[in-house]
């Protein structure tokens, strides 16, 4: 190398040095490196799917429930209003075991029901008021329920899904001595005895 | 009691007694009188001989005076004269005295040292004492066997005097709060039959040992045969429907009771043997019910509605000669039930509804006349007492439903029951005998 070439160089070299005696920065720490669990990954995922399909299927749940019950609440309503129209009293005049016009009507209303709910049974129990008789008022009583049987069964109603019996003055349905006790007294009550698991309106 | 061991000592003072104390003319009209047994005191309606009970000493010497004089008084066939303190005479009765007192028997009672009741009647004509007899008292004191024996007592002494055994030995079984209840007859010891559930129309067995009655579930009724005591309970339903109104027949070897689903009629069924039964009425789809016996047995009045209204009818045991017995002397009245036909077989007492209200009425067997026993409030459901004359009755007169007797002689009545309602009454036969 000549001296005309070094010179040159060493101008160069000592521009550098003195660059390299500047304040030197800290250096920047070594960044941690990263360690990925893809199987946390995964869980995570699943518990965040599980809980999606778990949110899902209680929503259908509800839902079903929801329907299921409301259909039950109808299905109940329904046997409710059936048990009512089943139970549904009618009534006599004293000493009286003949059918009047709206007791008839009252059984009209519940032939259909008994058609509609065939594995039904029903008791039809005869009333009395308190003013016959303490014993013949048994047999009055048997007499009414007696005569509501006839009349379901001319309806086509069979005679064995209903059974009859008298309880005379025994159980009043109102108390007092007055005609409105009385007036409510002689009756006869429907109960259904078979079969009233799943009444239908028909 | 028994009696023919009083008629044995009746028998030999027959020949003692001559003298009739009391200016009576009128025959002896109780069926039920036996002859040579009274002390010399003829009986006749309308006439009570007076009976003064001397002071009594000793344990429980007040209530022993007390029963037998109440079921005395009770028979409405004496006057007693019973002061309500003083000391027992000694030595010989003042029988004048006695005599202006309006007495013509004096009652003399006294304890012996074993507890039993010595019962001396004196009879005040003639001066001396004409029944004498000692009485065990069966403990304990006050119990229910104890007052039975001394109802048999006063039953006894009302026999020696009139000729007419009494009826305080009897009790009344009835309905309350819809179970069998059982009283004195001299309203004392009111008691529910044990072992009984629902009960309704009670009726005694002739032997007095054994009731039948109504019970009433959920699903029916059914006629139930019970030994009082317990040890024995037959049901006996002829089939769904009513099974209602038993009573037995007067040799106890019959049942009889209204059965049916559209309409009743009455049926006998055998407490013997296979236990058959035969049907009495016909009524084709009418409601036949409450058969109640003559006391041979051979007829029955019961209640139909063949006619389109409760009536009485009367027929043969066997079903045969049926006719109306209830045919007149109703007016307008359409409601005639609960007969009971008296045990001297003379009358039949019944409910008739009289405007409006039911009243105890009867009607002779012989010339179907009919009377009316009672005004006040509603009397139903009368049955009579095994003397023929009482008869006990549901009333609401005091308010509320209760038993009532009924002197159908004399119209004296008192009320049997207190508490709660009570109804459907049946009076026993005479129970000293029974254990």
């Amino acid at each position: 190398m000549n001296t005309r070439t070094l010179v040159p160089l060493v101008l160069v070299l000592l521009a550098a040095s003195a660059c390299r005696r500047q304040p030197e920065p800290a250096p920047e720490p070594m960044p941690t490196p990263v360690m990925v669990n893809q199987d946390s990954i995964d869980a995570a995922r699943r518990a965040r799917e599980a809980a999606e399909r778990e949110a899902a299927e209680r929503a259908r749940r509800e839902a079903e429930e929801r329907t299921r019950a409301e259909a039950e609440a109808r299905a109940r309503a329904a046997a409710d209003a059936a048990r009512r129209a089943f139970s549904t009293a009618i009534y006599f005049d004293y000493d009286r075991s003949d059918l009047k016009p709206e007791a008839r009507s009252l059984l009209d209303s519940k032939i259909p029901l008994m058609r509609a709910n065939t594995p039904v049974r029903i008791r039809i129990a005869g009333h009395a008021d308190e003013r016959g008789s303490d014993s013949y008022n048994m047999a009055l009583s048997q007499r009414r329920a007696a005569s509501a049987k006839a009349y379901l069964v001319s309806q086509g109603i069979a005679a064995d899904r209903i059974e009859t019996v008298g309880f005379g003055e025994e159980r009043p349905a109102a108390t007092g001595s007055n005609e409105a006790a009385w007036a409510q007294n002689r009756r006869a009550e429907f109960e259904i005895i078979v079969g009233g698991e799943n009444l239908r309106l028909p | 009691m028994n009696i023919r061991a009083i008629r044995r000592g009746a028998a030999g003072l027959a020949a003692l007694i001559s003298v009739v104390l009391l200016p009576v003319s009128a025959v002896a009209q109780d069926t039920s009188a036996v002859q040579g047994v009274r002390i010399g005191l003829t009986y006749s309606a309308g006439v009570r001989p007076g009976l003064y009970v001397l002071p009594m000493l000793g344990a429980r010497a007040d209530s022993i005076r007390a029963i037998i004089t109440r079921d005395i008084d009770f028979g409405d066939r004496i006057s007693v004269i019973a002061p309500d303190s003083g000391t027992p005479p000694t030595g010989r009765l003042n029988y004048p005295l006695y005599g202006r007192l309006g007495a013509a028997a004096v009652l003399q009672l006294s304890l012996d040292a074993g507890g039993g009741l010595k019962v001396v009647l004196h009879e005040v004509a003639s001066a001396q004492a004409m029944n004498t007899r000692d009485y065990p008292l069966p403990g304990p004191e006050l119990g229910p066997d104890w007052r039975m024996a001394l109802h048999a007592v006063a039953d006894e002494i009302e026999r020696w005097i009139t000729g007419v055994q009494g009826v305080a030995a009897t009790r009344i079984l009835f309905t309350r709060g819809g179970t069998l209840w059982v009283v004195d007859s001299d309203g004392q010891n009111a008691h529910a039959v044990p072992g009984v559930g629902s009960g309704l129309d009670g009726a005694w067995h002739p032997s007095g040992r054994t009731i039948g009655y109504t019970e009433m579930n959920d699903d029916g009724t059914r006629i139930v045969v019970r030994e009082m005591s317990g040890a024995r309970t037959r049901r006996i339903a002829a089939g769904p429907g009513s099974n209602i109104t038993p009573a037995f027949s007067p040799d106890g070897r019959h049942v009889a009771y209204a059965w049916g689903e559209d309409g009743t009629d009455i049926f006998l069924h055998s407490l013997e043997g296979d236990g058959g039964r035969i049907r009495v009425t016909a009524g084709r789809g009418s409601t036949e019910a409450q058969p109640t016996f003559s006391p041979d047995g051979r007829r029955v009045v019961f209640t139909s509605f063949r006619l389109g209204r409760p009536e009485l009818y009367i027929t043969d045991a066997d079903g045969a000669n049926t006719e109306l017995l209830t045919t007149s002397g109703f007016g307008d009245q359409l409601y005639r039930a609960d007969p009971s036909w008296s045990p001297d077989g003379r009358f039949v007492a019944f409910s008739s509804q009289i405007e409006g209200r039911f009243q105890i009425t009867t009607i002779g067997l012989r010339d179907r006349g009919v009377k009316q026993h009672t005004i006040d409030g509603i009397n139903e459901d009368p049955s009579w007492a095994p003397d023929a004359r009482h008869l006990v009755f549901t009333s609401n007169r005091g308010g509320t439903r209760q038993l009532w007797v009924l002197d159908t002689e004399s119209g004296r009545m008192r009320q049997l029951t207190r508490g709660e309602p009570a109804r459907m009454a049946a009076w026993s036969p005479r129970l000293a005998d029974v254990k």
